[in-house]
């Protein structure tokens, strides 16, 4: 019951953020409903997300902030707002159509299938000697997903200094 | 059920926010919220009912744990989608330095 509460006060901050005109209620709006996500991983019983989540909204919200302070941005009425609404709507009509199969095709909510996750979890603890299941997989079982992951993290934040940094080489 | 269809409709409604809106921060606000359904959304498929989370103790088997691999990849999912949101952010910043404007239908110096 409570998730679904969690869920519903997602929806309506996400409504809120996209909604408002002002764009810096409108970060902070987008901040509620990932400080909502975080509850729901408690609620879910996923400990180390919610610790993660947590940390990683709040820095997601400085950066938005740095990026929206101090810029008056003229609001925008006029285009082809007609062409552009049907399209949004077919997009969004396709995907809810290619959810429909997908969602029949799903477990029920609450019954996952635990068929690689078993052998983890019945020898983890022997294999890798965590007794968290969820860092004896990230760090042991799938350690090549967590490189991967290193190296993206890497690569975006020599993409970031590199966009942002100020004076170019000089060429001689 | 009703958890799926209210995550669906968090997704959507970041999928309206980026295919409608014309101000890039507003783009990059309906990115992050896709983001959050697509995290949500893997971490609801793992969840079992009356489950404990997947931290060993005395009493714990695999009947009663909830499936801890949705949630390993959520995890890497959540910070790799941090170093994203600072990319955009980074180029939308470049960009209204450039153009003085958020307004994607201004920025148009590339556009054949």
């Amino acid at each position: 019951m409570e998730l679904k509460l969690i869920l519903l006060f997602m929806v309506f901050g996400a409504v809120i953020a996209v909604k408002i005109e002002d764009l810096l209620s409108s970060v902070i709006a987008v901040g509620a409903v990932g400080l909502g996500l975080s509850m729901a991983f408690l609620v879910l019983k996923a400990p180390d997300l919610a610790i993660t989540q947590l940390v990683v909204e709040i820095l997601c919200l400085i950066i938005l902030i740095r990026a929206t302070i101090n810029k008056d941005l003229p609001l925008i009425k006029d285009g082809r707002w007609f062409f552009n609404t049907v399209a949004t709507l077919l997009f969004i009509a396709s995907f809810l159509m290619f959810a429909y199969f997908a969602l029949l095709e799903l477990p029920d909510f609450g019954k996952p299938i635990m068929r690689v996750a078993g052998s983890y979890i019945a020898n983890g603890l022997a294999k890798t000697g965590a007794a968290n299941i969820v860092a004896s997989i990230i760090l042991d079982f799938r350690g090549y997903d967590t490189l991967g992951e290193a190296t993206v993290l890497f690569t975006a934040v020599i993409g970031v200094l590199a966009i942002i940094r100020k004076v170019g080489r000089i060429k001689k | 059920m009703t958890e799926y269809i209210l995550c669906l409709a968090l997704f959507c409604i970041g999928l309206y926010c980026v295919l409608r809106k014309r101000n890039i921060i507003k783009i990059i606000i309906g990115l992050g919220i896709m983001e959050y359904a697509v995290n949500l959304f893997f971490v609801l498929v793992g969840y079992k009912t009356g489950g404990r989370a997947p931290i060993l103790a005395k009493d714990q088997v695999v009947s009663n744990m909830v499936d801890p691999i949705p949630q390993a990849l959520v995890l890497t999912s959540i910070v790799i989608g941090l170093a994203v949101t600072a990319l955009i952010v980074a180029i939308a910043i470049r960009l209204f330095e450039r153009y003085g404007t958020f307004d994607i239908t201004k920025i148009r110096r590339l556009k054949g």
